[in-house]
Formats: C-alpha cells, sequence, structure tokens
C-alpha cells in the first residue's frame, strides 16, 4: 500500500509521482483529492488527484516543493512508501455531458485540470484548454492536455513559449473574440483562480474553482478548510472543493491561505532539509 | 462510621502544570486507594451500578481492592467496560455513578472513578493478562470508527467470537480519545494501551479509511460483512454565525485540539504540525471540550486564557473536576457573556471579540434559565485567539452515501433508542453520530448496547428488522 511506482521531475520544482492504493484508485473521481503524511512526526496535507488507473491500482500526484512536507515528499524515491494516504476526499465534479467547457489551468493547477478534461473528453464535450506557468520551464503535462483537448493554448508570463500572458488575459481575449462555452473549469493559485474569476464575471459564464485551502482532518471534523461562498460559511473538504468562483470571497480565502506563513519558515529552517531555497 | 471525606487525588501543582501537557492528576498509590476503598458500604442493592451507562459491578470490584486482589478487580471491571483506564479518567462521575452513592447522604461519595483507574493503572504497572480469543463464529461485522463507541462494540463482539474489523478515518485509532482529549487528561500511552487490549481480543484496525467515500457500507456488505455499526463520532464543528468567525486566529475547538493532540503542534517544530500560540486566548462554550481547549492554550503560552458562556456558573456542562482544574491553573470566566463579532485588523487577523451581558430569563427546552442579551451592555475584549467550542453536528458523508440510512434534520442518524439499530437493515449506530456532542462514556454505552442487540439479530431468525 502506497508504495511509489514511478517519479519523474515535470520542473526543476514539480514532482510527478504514480502510488499503489486500491481504494482509492477504485473510488477516485475527477476533483477529488487525498490527505497524506510522508513521516511519523509529520503533517497531513490535501492533494489533488491528478489521475487514476483503476486497472493497476495507482493514483497520480503532483505537487510543487514549496514547503516542509512537499519537500520531504518529494525525498521520496521510487519504490518507498508514503507512511498515510487517505481519500478519494471532497465531492467530485459535476461535469456536463455535451456542449462545450473551457478548462484553465496555471501552475502546479494544470494537474487538477488533467482528470476533468480526460472525463469531458471521452464523454464528447468539447474542450478548450488554457495552460500555463512562469516561464516555458515550469509549464507541467502539456502533451497530456494536448491529448484529451481540442484546442490547446499555451500561456507563459514572461513570453517564452507560447501566448505572452496570463492565462486569464488569454480566456479574456477568447471569449472577446466571439468564443461560446457552457462552462468554465480554473484550477490554480488563488491569484489565478481570482483573476480568471474576475474575467469571466461580465460574460456571465458559470466559472467553477477548485479551492486547496489548509486543512487538517480532510473529513468535515476540523473546519480548518473554511470559506465563504455566497455569504456563507462552507467547508471545502466536504462541500466542495469545487465552488461557484463568482460567489468566493477570494480577499478572505487569500488570507486564510497565508496563516501560518511564519511557521511554514520556521519549520523548513529548522528540519535543514535543503528547503527554502 | 465511614470516613466523610474521600481521599484526595494527589496533583502536579497548578503553577506548573499550566505550563506542562505532562498529567495532572497523578493516581492514589496503593495506600490511598486502600483508604478509599475501606469506605464502601458495599450496599445490598447499589444504586452506583444503575449510575453506570455500562453496568460495570462497582461494589464488587471495589470489594477486591479493599483484600488488595488487585488483577481480579481489573478484571471485575473489564467484564463490562472495555476502556477502565479511559473511563477512570474522563467519565462524568460526579454525574453517574457517584451521585447514587449511598456516602452523599452523610458526607463525599465514595470516588469510584479514581478507584477504577487505580485498577488500570496497576494492571498496566504489573502486565495486562492477554485475554483467550474465543473460536470465531465466522461472522464479520464492521464498525466505523475507533473511538470510544467502536471500541467498546468492538471488544464486546470479539468477546462473542465476531470477526470483527473497525475503520478509522484517520491515521491513528482512538478517535476523540487520541484527538480531542489533551494528554494532560489522557495520556496518549494510556489510550494506545487500551487499543492495543481490543486488538488483542482479535480486533482488526484498518487507519486511514473513511467510510462513504474510501469504501461504502453497500461495499462492506458485498464484502461479507453481515452487520455495520456506525460509531463516526462528531462530525461538523458548529459556529455562530457572528462577523469575523474566518478571521486568522478564529479556531473551531476541534481543530485547535487536533492540531495539539493527534498532530502533537505543542511539540512544533520538532513536530511539523504548526498551531497560533496567542497571548490572550477566549474560549466560547463551557463544556469538557472548551476546558481541554482553554487548559492547553494555558500551556501554550497563553499570558491570558478565558471562558466566554452565555449561561451562569452553575449551567457549566464541563466535568466539575475540570472546572476546578481549570480555575487553579488560572483560567477567568466570563459568565452570562456572549460573543457578537471577532473583530479582526487590517491583515485579516483576530483583534479582539465584542460580547454582550447576558441575563437568565425563563427556562427553556433544556430546562435550564434562557440567557436574553441585556440591550446596551455590549463591551471589547482584546484578544489574538478565538476557540469556537460550541458541539458538533454529526458528519454527513455515511447518511449522505447510504441508502435507506435516514438521519434527523440537524444531522444524527435516527435509531431505537433500545436496540440502537438505524432505519436501514443491518445497520446500527451510535454515539456522537446520533447523538451530537455527548461523553465517553454515553458512547460506550450505545457501543454496549449495540454489540448486544447485533448478537441477537445475527445469532437469530434475521427475518425481522
Amino acid at each position: 500500500m502506497n508504495e511509489i511506482l514511478v517519479k519523474k521531475n515535470l520542473t526543476p520544482v514539480t514532482k510527478l509521482i504514480v502510488v499503489k492504493n486500491p481504494y482509492v484508485a477504485a473510488k477516485a473521481e475527477p476533483g477529488q483529492f487525498i490527505i497524506l503524511r510522508v513521516r511519523e512526526n509529520g503533517e497531513r496535507i490535501p492533494l489533488t488527484i491528478a489521475d487514476y488507473d483503476r486497472e493497476k491500482d495507482t493514483i497520480t500526484l503532483v505537487f510543487q516543493e514549496v514547503g516542509l512536507s512537499t519537500i520531504l515528499l518529494g525525498k521520496l524515491e521510487v519504490g518507498d512508501r508514503i507512511l498515510n494516504l487517505v481519500g478519494p476526499l471532497g465531492i467530485p465534479a459535476e461535469l456536463p455531458e455535451s456542449g462545450t467547457v473551457v478548462l484553465v489551468g496555471g501552475g502546479v493547477g494544470v494537474a487538477p485540470i488533467l482528470p476533468k478534461a480526460k472525463e469531458l473528453y471521452r464523454r464528447g464535450v468539447k474542450v478548450i484548454s488554457i495552460i500555463g506557468a512562469r516561464s516555458k520551464d515550469l509549464l507541467i503535462l502539456e502533451d497530456e492536455m494536448r491529448a484529451c483537448s481540442h484546442e490547446l493554448h499555451i500561456c507563459t508570463d514572461d513570453g517564452s513559449y507560447g501566448f505572452k500572458g496570463f492565462v486569464s488575459d488569454k480566456l479574456k481575449e477568447l471569449l472577446d473574440g466571439g468564443l461560446k462555452c457552457d462552462e468554465i473549469i480554473a484550477v490554480g493559485p488563488i491569484p489565478m483562480m481570482r483573476a480568471t474569476c474576475q474575467t469571466t464575471k461580465p460574460y456571465g459564464v458559470k466559472t467553477w474553482v477548485s479551492m486547496n485551502p489548509i486543512m487538517v482532518d480532510g473529513t468535515g471534523m476540523c473546519g480548518a478548510c473554511r470559506i465563504t461562498v455566497g455569504g456563507k460559511t462552507r467547508f471545502v473538504c466536504v462541500d466542495g472543493p469545487m465552488f461557484d468562483g463568482h460567489e468566493v470571497d477570494w480577499a478572505e480565502a487569500w488570507l486564510r491561505a497565508g496563516m501560518y506563513r511564519d511557521e511554514e519558515k520556521v519549520a523548513l529552517e529548522s528540519c535543514q532539509c535543503g528547503g527554502g531555497k | 462510621m465511614p470516613v466523610k471525606q474521600r481521599t484526595p487525588m494527589p496533583m502536579q501543582d497548578p503553577a506548573e502544570r499550566a505550563k506542562n501537557f505532562s498529567q495532572v492528576a497523578l493516581g492514589y498509590t496503593e495506600e490511598m486507594a486502600l483508604a478509599e476503598a475501606a469506605r464502601c458500604l458495599q450496599c445490598k442493592n447499589p444504586q452506583c451500578v444503575v449510575g453506570c451507562p455500562v453496568s460495570v459491578q462497582i461494589p464488587k470490584f471495589i470489594g477486591l481492592i479493599k483484600e488488595k486482589k488487585y488483577r481480579e478487580a481489573i478484571d471485575v471491571i473489564k467484564e463490562t467496560n472495555s476502556l477502565p483506564a479511559v473511563c477512570g479518567r474522563v467519565c462524568p462521575q460526579e454525574h453517574q455513578c457517584e451521585s447514587k452513592c449511598v456516602l452523599l447522604r452523610t458526607g463525599q461519595p465514595i470516588a469510584i472513578g479514581r478507584l477504577e483507574r487505580f485498577a488500570a493503572d496497576w494492571e498496566a504497572q504489573n502486565g495486562p493478562v492477554i485475554p483467550e480469543r474465543p473460536a470465531s463464529n465466522g461472522k464479520k461485522v464492521a464498525i466505523v470508527g475507533s473511538g470510544p463507541s467502536g471500541l467498546t462494540a468492538a471488544g464486546d463482539l470479539a468477546k462473542l467470537g465476531y470477526e470483527v474489523t473497525i475503520f478509522e478515518s484517520l491515521h491513528e485509532p482512538g478517535g476523540v480519545l487520541i484527538y480531542g482529549i489533551p494528554e494532560f487528561r489522557l495520556p496518549k500511552e494510556v489510550v494506545r494501551r487500551e487499543v492495543e487490549y481490543v486488538k488483542a481480543l482479535g480486533v482488526k484496525i484498518e487507519t486511514d479509511v473513511v467510510v462513504g467515500r474510501t469504501i461504502t457500507i453497500d461495499d462492506l456488505f458485498e464484502e461479507g460483512f453481515e452487520a455495520v455499526y456506525v460509531a463516526s463520532g462528531a462530525g461538523l464543528p458548529m459556529f455562530m454565525h457572528i462577523p469575523g468567525e474566518n478571521l486568522n486566529g478564529v479556531y473551531s475547538a476541534n481543530e485547535y485540539l487536533t492540531r495539539v493532540n493527534l498532530m502533537k503542534a505543542y511539540l512544533f517544530p520538532e513536530w511539523d504540525t504548526p498551531i497560533k500560540r496567542g497571548k490572550r486566548v477566549v474560549v466560547v462554550g463551557a463544556g469538557n471540550v472548551a476546558m481541554d481547549a482553554v487548559r492547553c492554550a494555558l500551556r501554550l503560552g497563553a499570558e491570558e486564557a478565558c471562558i466566554v458562556y452565555r449561561r451562569s456558573r452553575a449551567e457549566m456542562p464541563a466535568r466539575a473536576e475540570e472546572v476546578e482544574n481549570a480555575e487553579e491553573e488560572g483560567v477567568k470566566f466570563h459568565f452570562l457573556t456572549n460573543p457578537v463579532e471577532i473583530v479582526g485588523d487590517e491583515k485579516g487577523w483576530v483583534k479582539g471579540i465584542k460580547c454582550v451581558k447576558m441575563e437568565l430569563g425563563e427556562p427553556d427546552q433544556s430546562g435550564r434559565r434562557r440567557p436574553v442579551p441585556i440591550p446596551g451592555s455590549e463591551f471589547f475584549m482584546e484578544c489574538d485567539i478565538v476557540i469556537m467550542a460550541l458541539g458538533t453536528s454529526p458528519n454527513p458523508i455515511i447518511s449522505q452515501t447510504t441508502p435507506g440510512l435516514k438521519a434527523q434534520s440537524w444531522g444524527g442518524l435516527i435509531v431505537d433508542e433500545k436496540t440502537g439499530r438505524t432505519t436501514r437493515e443491518r445497520v446500527w449506530a451510535g454515539g456522537d453520530a446520533v447523538t451530537g456532542s455527548a461523553t465517553v462514556i454515553l458512547a460506550m454505552g450505545a457501543g454496549k448496547l449495540a454489540a448486544k442487540d447485533i448478537h441477537e439479530f445475527l445469532s437469530g431468525p434475521q427475518d425481522k428488522w
């Protein structure tokens, strides 16, 4: 259980691992996540399921090494086991059966977009994907996304590859150009999802986002992951992780995401595991 | 004439213990236990047993302690209670067994909980007897959750020969005993010992499995389980729905205690999970969970930690001993006070809490006098952490994913009180999943009841639900 079967470096800071877990592989649906713990004194961290293979009993996780736990996870090699892994958690994404969907993925957020793209493509929905990163070397899963998109647009902030600008800029260009779509799904860092929602609001297109807040248990018990949606407090772990992006209180979500920024630095310094670079 | 006063419990010094997570109540020595046991009148018709939700044969085990037959004493307790070291520490005895003690007429009741703990701790020190595993009857029972209710049901069913598997969503078994109740009141080593005992009875525990997500109840039946007991425990923490509750620095008690107890955030950065150490901490609520949270806050270095409670001292639901302990440690109490708003600074952090003074009006449904706000009495208290300890509502995951399983509008699973049977055939439920936040011992009582009925059902014709 939880053995790492494949490990790939997608970028200098982003890794992909394929993990054996028959339970999660059997039940996972697009939009769901898992919670894992790397070591006995480790934190519980949520990661979105980037792919799953029911036949091989595996799930795929993609993560950016941004904090202590993800750095420790990145140090595990093929053959190592993840100490604890529980899931699939959250409510699966409600994906349409027909029509046109625009998928917008920023940075490591392209990974959670992938299973949705695959499923939509399989259903015969027209999939238009916009994926981006700060620069060409940080872009992930381009080939995989191309294989399940009818149109794929690539953006980089510095223009080193594809469209120069944010994914939300590209989306605006497409919408201004007369693109008609039934809904938009955006996944990525909070500023990227917020910008995407601000872009789509005037066009009145339903825009789903996938939230990734701080969590502890991931089953509704603690409420660490609460956000405000449409003026009401919701728990991302049991009510989400997908929400109507036009209803999300982004300012609050951003502040809450930074609640432990000081402690994260302390943790990195004290472990001397090569983090914080 | 029996001694009127009970033998006092040796305690860590309040000033000292408010700074550490070590056990507060140190436990009776043998001499103390013998002195206390000698007070028991050995009633012919013992009311204490009636007051115990799991019917521990109290005079019998106390009599054995009196005779220094400690092994026999713990065996008597374990006949009906699989978790004596836990119950001896956390049961609200003053409302249960001890409230019925005949000694109350002339003095203090016998300290049943302390003697139970003595017997359990004696066993831990002198080596537990590995229970004999009964021959399997070939019938598989699944239990959802490894808290006090699930462990109790599992222990009872295993003793009857069932093949029991407990599914636990967290990475460590024990439920609220592990994530909720702090080390200084219930050392985790004690919980692990009790879990090991249940495992020694033949019970399998699978951690990291969320029933309803990882595996459904329907899947369990397909895998050959003939009965399922749902003891999934306290669910979603309640909030007050006042402005400012999502500011940084506002915790549910569940989150605060889980970080401290399960994730050992008090040992950060040696352990990886962080927690905010506030200077002035306000805990809203006055139950056992609120006491645990406020006492943890002190131990995490708060200069001031206080309870804000909308009713008066008399209505506090917490165990009397814990309220006393908290007061000795320096916790302040603001009674008849209710928060109306949590106020934040420009960076989204808590800087204080606005409260209103209350007065007691007519009795409400619970029989307690309803607190009503006094107009114009609003005031502001500075603080940097607010912890909401207002209870929980059961987790919706299982009721949402199990066809035929009905829940109350507030989320509690609907069961037959006499049997623990739910509206879905072969599914029983008990503990906080049914009642909302209650006590360890009530959850254990529900586990016992369900185990008994599961046994009756599975050994009968199984034709009537």
